[in-house]
């Protein structure tokens, strides 16, 4: 009888031991995932340090004044000169042009995608835009050079070589998936009553999808074109094969531009000298494209969750 | 606004449905002319000796060896990485702690670096891996950078497969007694990996085809020989993809294609094996 008591109370230690262990067990094991996650906010931080400490070095030289009004663009040339409005001019071209295609073909294909498509089609149409979503942007770059750019000029006269256009329309192939996804997911959240109520009234399903579903959805539709043309803006590989290096302020679509990615690849690729106020212009250059893309991107995240909040 | 003869807006309909119609399926028709256009350029170039070869100055010797490789050494320790620590942010943010302002922070944060242009993260892979810890133009340097970018996107995926699995599994197993760790790793992680392992090969693809990144480290674009270990240097698919398409010459161009074919494949094999495993653990899970 002694024995098992004692046995007992042995097993119940034992019992709370394994306890302890478990608990510590968790405890290091919660505290190790927390480190994972702590990694996502070092890197914004890193993201916001490097940048600004490399632009320091470059803003020491150059007074952020002629830089943000300059309006010539010659940093490895001599005379230097380092006004960036001719690579923001080429971004807006490319941006221009992306959004003429992405938006309006992106809402189009949602609007498909949402209202019309049965589910049968829907199920083969969105595989092909992820694939489109998916291939490498050097391949789009790729494609302009060697398909849109020799079409363009066929079509049309004085179209260089590098040019805007080709670029603008690979890139707008490039985000329409995207547009194409996030208005499908905006669309298919505003409510069915609402339809109904508008057909029973005695709309069409044009007016129907323009008058009522569009309308309502239109803070989504608004947050996913900006983020489309964020994503234009820091889109690298296919602006910098198909639009050229020339910074020129025009608004032409068939000459060369160079748009602020384009210009931070040309140079390091090049060989201008680590540490030189040249080379210190990529980093003032990323950190307006990163200060242009993040805002953005923030703006278009208020208007969506203004979008959720009103049908959810 | 709206018109009274009523056959008009019937035909108004009609036009807005055609014009939907077609512009949603001139998706199929690009992808259809963009894919048709790189076969018929790079088919010809592409054989056993076009895999075998290093780059050359001329287009008949040159290869994409090096580069294969060097995609390949970076793609594993990529995933190394990242798939670790992307699993295991997603699993603190959505298992372990409470809707507060910390997350809605984090939350704000993960989301935005998604939205980070790829080349800013190059910067950050230049100064952070390559000048400060010495690691130069390394795999290993251009792999750490490639984490980076792709975790944003491995932790949103994981979060949303977690989120998918329903709660009553959770507290059915703390109701026997499991704690919080046990019903993660035993019920909630399988029930999620089908979800999370998509949302890796489809990071990891995009860390495939980036390039900006790598040249932004100053990965070469001439590399002669294949890496030994994760210090030496290296070349990637895509910048020397890149590299002949920005020649001049008609038959760099073709060589162009024959790589864009390449790394084609090696995306549509990650993508159907992804398809593949998760067709299996979903029929299991049933």
């Amino acid at each position: 009888m002694k024995n098992s008591f004692i046995s007992t109370t042995l097993d119940k230690n034992n019992i709370f031991g394994q306890g302890n262990s478990k608990k510590w067990r968790e405890e290091i094991i919660k505290f190790s995932l927390f480190l994972c996650a702590t990694l996502s906010v070092l890197t914004t931080f890193a993201i916001v340090w490097v940048l600004i400490s490399e632009a320091r070095i470059f803003f020491q030289h150059v007074p952020a004044f002629d830089f943000l009004f300059g309006t010539k663009w010659t940093p490895l040339l001599e005379p230097r000169s380092f006004g960036v409005v001719p690579l923001v001019c080429g971004t807006l071209i490319i941006v221009f042009g992306t959004s003429l295609i992405a938006l309006p073909v992106g809402l189009a294909t949602a609007i498909y995608l949402s209202e019309y498509s049965t589910s049968r089609l829907r199920s083969i149409l969105k595989p092909v835009l992820e694939v489109l979503a998916g291939i490498p942007t050097v391949v789009y770059g790729y494609f302009a050079l060697t398909f849109i750019t020799p079409l363009l000029r066929e079509l049309f006269d004085e179209v260089q070589i590098f040019n805007a256009a080709s670029a603008s329309i690979v890139v707008g192939i490039m985000v329409l998936p995207m547009v194409a996804s996030l208005c499908d997911d905006t669309l298919r959240a505003v409510p069915v009553s609402l339809r109904q109520g508008a057909y029973a009234v005695g709309a069409t399903k044009c007016e129907v999808i323009l008058g009522v579903v569009v309308p309502s959805s239109l803070s989504g539709i608004m947050a996913s074109f900006l983020l489309a043309i964020s994503r234009a803006i820091g889109e690298t590989m296919a602006v910098t094969l198909a639009a050229g290096a020339s910074p020129n302020m025009t608004i032409d679509p068939f000459v060369a531009i160079q748009t602020m990615t384009a210009y931070i690849v040309q140079v390091s690729l090049g060989d201008t000298p680590q540490g030189g106020v040249a080379y210190q212009t990529i980093f003032a250059v990323s950190a307006l494209l990163f200060v242009i893309t993040l805002s953005m991107n923030i703006f278009s995240g208020r208007l969506l969750k203004r979008f959720r909040e009103v049908y959810e | 606004m709206i018109s009274r003869n009523l056959t008009n807006r019937y035909v108004i309909a009609k036009i807005f449905h055609g014009f939907c119609f077609t512009v949603a399926w001139s998706g199929v028709l690009i992808l259809g002319v963009l894919l048709f256009h790189v076969t018929q350029e790079g088919i010809q170039w592409l054989d056993l000796q076009f895999l075998s070869d290093f780059p050359s100055r001329f287009p008949a010797k040159a290869g994409i060896h090096s580069a294969l490789i060097g995609t390949l050494w970076l793609i594993s320790l990529t995933a190394l990485f990242s798939v670790p620590i992307g699993i295991g942010a997603g699993l603190y943010l959505e298992e372990f702690t409470k809707k507060n302002r910390i997350r809605q922070f984090v939350d704000l944060n993960i989301s935005n670096l998604a939205g980070v242009p790829s080349i800013v993260y190059g910067m950050l892979g230049l100064v952070i891996f390559v000048r400060w810890f010495e690691l130069n133009q390394s795999v290993l340097a251009g792999s750490l950078t490639m984490s980076l970018l792709i975790l944003p996107v491995i932790i949103i995926s994981t979060r949303e497969a977690l989120r998918a699995v329903p709660n009553t599994i959770r507290q059915a197993a703390f109701a026997l007694g499991a704690t919080r760790w046990q019903t993660i790793y035993a019920h909630v992680l399988p029930a999620a990996f089908p979800g999370i392992l998509t949302g890796i090969i489809l990071a990891l693809s995009r860390a495939i085809g980036e390039t900006a990144p790598l040249i932004m480290i100053g990965a070469l674009t001439y590399v002669a020989f294949v890496p030994d270990g994760p210090m030496d240097d290296f070349t990637a698919l895509p910048i020397q993809i890149f590299n002949w398409a920005s020649r001049p010459q008609q038959q760099f161009h073709e060589l162009a294609a024959a790589g864009i074919l390449v790394l084609l494949i090696v995306l549509l094999l990650m993508n159907s094996i992804a398809v593949f495993i998760r067709h299996r653990l979903e029929k299991k899970s049933r």
